[in-house]
């Protein structure tokens, strides 16, 4: 009997605003002491009140429109009762019943070509809780409320997903978006994206949606991926031998890889939501969302499509190239600085600044190898200005300078020699340096050129016209 | 006993010192507030201290746009003021000193007012009588076996017994206005959204507003024109030009052209019929004035009740859930966190307050929601609606205060729906966001004072003052002044 899997992932989306969502208080506390990020509003002292961060909003419409969601002029605050140490106020400023966005949808490419569009349920606004452990030295537990108030978006997918790798290319496109239009760092590891996935699985070709369980505390792409394919394969042995599956809620233990058992599901935790008196309905107002939409890139999968229409790009380049939004800007800025083909761009970009990249950590924008400088590069090269392998070394010269390529080629005396009389000494002292290179040469060992061209190369710090050297040395060697 | 504004003429033509003043003030607090406990918090080395200051200020160029400069003033344990202990009436509370100091008392300060402490309320302010604070109830200076009303007992005592000119209250369903009619003052509840709720601590944040008790209109117009106004620090304060109310002094004006309604469902059966006699005769003062008087109607009145007790708690259940003796107050030990939970807000709320928490709490849960909370809101709008309907006719609605007098002390010991009947006339005013004045018009057999209630427009107090400053400077009632036997 073939089985499928049902997933629907909940995030929780950490925006990168300056401060928190309802105070002036910093939101990032990455390596922040505990409790140092905090002021009465966050940690609920009696008589504050909260006032929303307009930034918020904007994020959260940035994100609504690139999911494709329907944005709503009026949206409300709701507080969401229950009680939590973490909780300082004893409710959680969210939205319920008229949130920022409702509907939308992201089309995730899988590695078969195909496209899973994964429509969102619920996408809206609210603030972050702290955060609790337990201290085994005291037997007490400690309460850091730097988190408190840090704005995220909650988005809930259908359940629309289909396998575990459609579920970490989903996270890995949602990482991708929220990274490439600037609402968030999306990173997994430090938990501005979190996720729990919810998993079921039935039959192929049936309709119905079984039994599912929560699977929480998934902290990176990876475990998403492993963990979500253990459980289905759990289920699908418990369906085999004739059991059932219980609405669980799992944690996923990353030490162990293995899936434990939090709680059976508990009677539905009623909120008690209610309108959040302390703020006034969110007013979008045209002129306000026609600013903040004018902040709207291109998206990456558009922009994708467009550079293997527009520039002619293998797939495989264009999806390089737009895996994130400054790299994609980078090559653009380098084709029209260029001017020629744009498939030598993406060749130097693949090849040679992505290492870099990857090397120096920066990112593309950052880059002091400017892509006018890149093009006045690849220019050099293409006119036989300076050889590949010198072009290939000014890359890093000027990232690391700052310098232009022209300015490095003139004081460094880059530029190739091609002078006949110069590379004929040099080649001439080369053979009279290898006699015995030379007789095995002369015995037949032809393959022994390249080495020849290479110890001319060397005697001329690689400023040698490789084409001439051999020529000389094939005239002298014959 | 210097009333506010005779305060300021002395300070200001020097005849008198802010020490001068504030001693007097404390002197009198030491002589008898054991008697009638407005205060659970004096601070009177702060306040000679702050006199001090403000002598010194009065000969520099800053200390001329300061209107409230020397001047004593009290506030109710529910605004925060940096340093001073703020109880709300509760054990809950006890020994917490917050960081920050309420906008509105900034204001005060900044306008050189001086703080002399904090006064009694009902536990949270949920009450009517201050019978609910923890601390022990507040005695009505006009007879100490009575309640002051409240929830801002304290306040309104503390400006009656006159230890203070004035002082600020807060009234979420009556809790300025009812005290004030019992005690003899002036007490305004703004509009709501007219004057920062930051440093409130909150009952029913819909509904809050800071208030103001004082001897006269005039008097609580200065007040109230320093601490009104838009805060950046609370986004339900709105963006209208900040009120300064200034009351011309010669007793001239005529009230010409001012419509004033007489709400024929304030006047019932179960009145006082002292009380009603004192407010028609007080309208009728207000006629012969110029004053156009004509009955309407705010058909929805009965329900204030109800819709006020399911919205005003509901929104307490999540407001006082923050209070687990976790980050300040008391915290009681127990096996677990939980435990610790239940029983801090077990010992440490009182009965009232925890009756409210556990009547909101039902009103908001799945499957009440509907029938209880989102059915009152749905009133609460029908209620706003009449209020938006009569003041298309006319300019101000006149009534009593409350149905009785000062009541005594315990009479509503054991019915609580009783005490939740004092409030019958103020509650509309907060369910609509209307401002309200109560003042002094007259006394019952037993020299109780008997209070009656203007209602405005929103956003216009100046109207309501206007009209009782007049009625003031006719009137000598705001005058008169108990007699405290200690």
């Amino acid at each position: 009997m073939d089985y499928e899997a049902v997933i629907g992932l909940e995030t929780h989306i950490q925006l990168n605003t300056e401060s928190k969502i309802f105070c002036a208080c910093k939101a990032d506390s990455w390596n922040a002491e505990p409790n140092t990020n905090i002021c009465p509003v966050c940690t609920g002292m009696p008589g504050v009140l909260p006032v929303l961060n307009r930034r918020v909003v904007e994020k959260g419409v940035l994100l609504a429109a690139a999911m494709h969601a329907e944005i709503q002029p009026v949206s409300y605050f709701d507080r969401k009762n229950y009680f939590y140490p973490d909780l300082p106020k004893g409710y959680q400023i969210s939205q319920y019943d008229r949130p920022l966005a409702k509907g939308g949808y992201l089309d995730v490419p899988q590695a078969d070509g195909s496209i899973r569009r994964v429509t969102i349920w619920k996408m809206h606004m609210e603030e972050d809780a702290g955060k609790t452990k337990n201290d085994p030295l005291t037997g007490t537990r400690l309460i850091d409320f730097n988190r408190c108030g840090v704005p995220l978006i909650e988005m809930v997918t259908g359940p629309d997903l289909r396998s575990a790798d459609e579920a970490a290319n989903y996270l890995i496109r949602l990482r991708q978006l929220l990274r490439w239009i600037g609402v968030s760092e999306a990173d997994m590891e430090k938990g501005h994206l979190r996720c729990d996935a919810n998993v079921s699985v039935r039959q192929k070709g049936e309709t119905i949606l079984n039994t599912k369980t929560e699977i929480k505390n998934v902290n990176s792409i990876e475990a998403v991926r492993t963990a979500i394919t253990k459980e289905i394969e759990r289920q699908i042995r418990e369906y085999q031998s004739g059991g059932k599956v219980e609405a669980w809620t799992l944690e996923w233990d990353e030490d162990t890889q293995t899936l434990k058992k939090m709680r059976s599901k508990e009677t539905e935790a009623d909120y008690r939501y209610f309108r959040e008196p302390d703020l006034l309905p969110v007013y979008l107002t045209d002129e306000w969302k026609v600013k903040i939409l004018e902040t709207l890139p291109e998206l990456p999968l558009e922009r994708r499509a467009r550079f293997v229409q527009e520039y002619k790009l293998p797939e495989y380049d264009a999806e390089l190239l737009t895996s994130e939004r400054s790299l994609s800007d980078y090559f653009e800025a380098t084709v029209r600085a260029y001017g020629g083909d744009p498939k030598r761009v993406s060749n130097w970009l693949m090849n040679d600044v992505l290492r870099m990249l990857n090397e120096t950590g920066q990112t593309a924008a950052e880059l002091a190898l400017t892509p006018t400088y890149l093009a006045d590069i690849i220019r050099f090269v293409d006119a036989g200005t300076v050889n590949a392998n010198t072009g290939k070394s000014l890359l890093q010269k000027v990232n690391v300078s700052g310098k232009s390529p022209a300015e490095i080629i003139q004081a460094e005396g880059l530029a190739k020699v091609s002078d006949d009389d110069a590379i004929r000494a040099v080649v001439e002292q080369v053979l009279a340096e290898s006699p015995k290179e030379v007789e095995s040469y002369k015995n037949g060992k032809t393959g022994l050129m390249g080495w020849f061209v290479g110890q001319v190369m060397k005697k001329m710090q690689g400023k040698a016209d490789a084409q001439k050297a051999r020529a000389l040395l094939e005239k002298h060697l014959n | 006993m210097l009333s506010l504004t005779q305060a300021q003429t002395l300070l200001q033509r020097g005849e008198i010192s802010s020490r001068e003043l504030v001693s007097a003030c404390l002197e009198r607090i030491a002589a008898l507030d054991g008697a009638i406990h407005a205060f659970l918090y004096l601070d009177a080395d702060g306040a000679l201290k702050q006199a001090d200051e403000a002598d010194r200020k009065r000969k520099t160029v800053a200390g001329e746009h300061m209107p409230l400069l020397g001047v004593p003033i009290a506030i109710k344990d529910v605004l925060t003021v940096e340093g001073m202990p703020c109880t709300c009436g509760s054990k809950i509370l006890e020994g917490y000193i917050p960081p920050f100091t309420a906008t509105v008392v900034k204001k005060l300060q900044d306008a050189g007012a001086i703080l002399l402490g904090k006064t009694n309320t009902d536990e949270f302010a949920m009450g009517s009588s201050t019978e609910n604070s923890a601390y022990g109830p507040t005695r009505n200076p006009w007879d100490l076996s009575r309640a002051p009303g409240g929830s801002s007992g304290g306040s309104a005592a503390a400006v009656a017994a006159g230890f203070v000119p004035a002082a600020l209250g807060t009234d979420t369903g009556g809790s300025v206005r009812q005290p004030a009619s019992f005690c003899g003052v002036t007490g305004l509840k703004p509009t709501y959204g007219r004057a920062s709720r930051y440093g409130l601590v909150a009952y029913g944040s819909s509904l809050d507003v800071v208030g103001v008790f004082a001897h006269s209109a005039a008097d609580a117009a200065v007040v109230f024109s320093v601490y009104n106004g838009r805060d950046p620090l609370d986004a339900t304060t709105q963006d209208v030009p900040d009120a300064n109310i200034v009351l011309e002094t010669e007793a001239s004006a005529s009230l010409e052209g001012i419509r004033i309604g007489v709400p024929k469902e304030y006047f019932i059966a179960g009145v006082q019929s002292e009380v009603e006699e004192a407010v028609r005769a007080a309208i009728q003062k207000m006629a012969e004035l110029g004053a156009d008087v004509r009955e309407v109607s705010l058909p929805h009145t009965e329900y204030a009740l109800p819709v006020y007790y399911l919205i005003a708690t509901a929104e307490a259940s999540a407001n006082l859930a923050r209070f687990d003796g976790v980050r300040y107050g008391p915290r009681v030990s127990g096996e677990t966190m939980w435990d610790v939970f239940y029983k801090t807000r077990g010992e440490k709320f009182g009965d009232e307050v925890r009756r409210r928490i556990m009547l909101g709490t039902y009103a908001l849960s799945a499957g009440y929601y509907d029938a209880f909370y989102g059915q009152a809101q749905k009133v609460r709008t029908l209620i706003r609606r009449d209020f938006e309907q009569v003041f298309e006719q006319v300019d101000v609605v006149a009534c009593p205060v409350a149905p009785t007098t000062a009541f005594p002390l315990g009479a509503h010991r054991n019915d609580p729906l009783a005490m939740y009947l004092e409030d019958i006339f103020t509650l509309p005013a907060n369910l609509a966001g209307v401002p309200g004045l109560a003042f002094p018009v007259g006394f019952d057999a037993a020299g109780l004072p008997i209070g009656m209630q203007l209602m405005g427009r929103h956003f216009d107090e100046a109207t309501l003052f206007r009209l009782a400053h007049r009625y003031q400077q006719a009137t000598e009632w705001h005058l008169a002044k108990p007699t405290i036997d200690n």
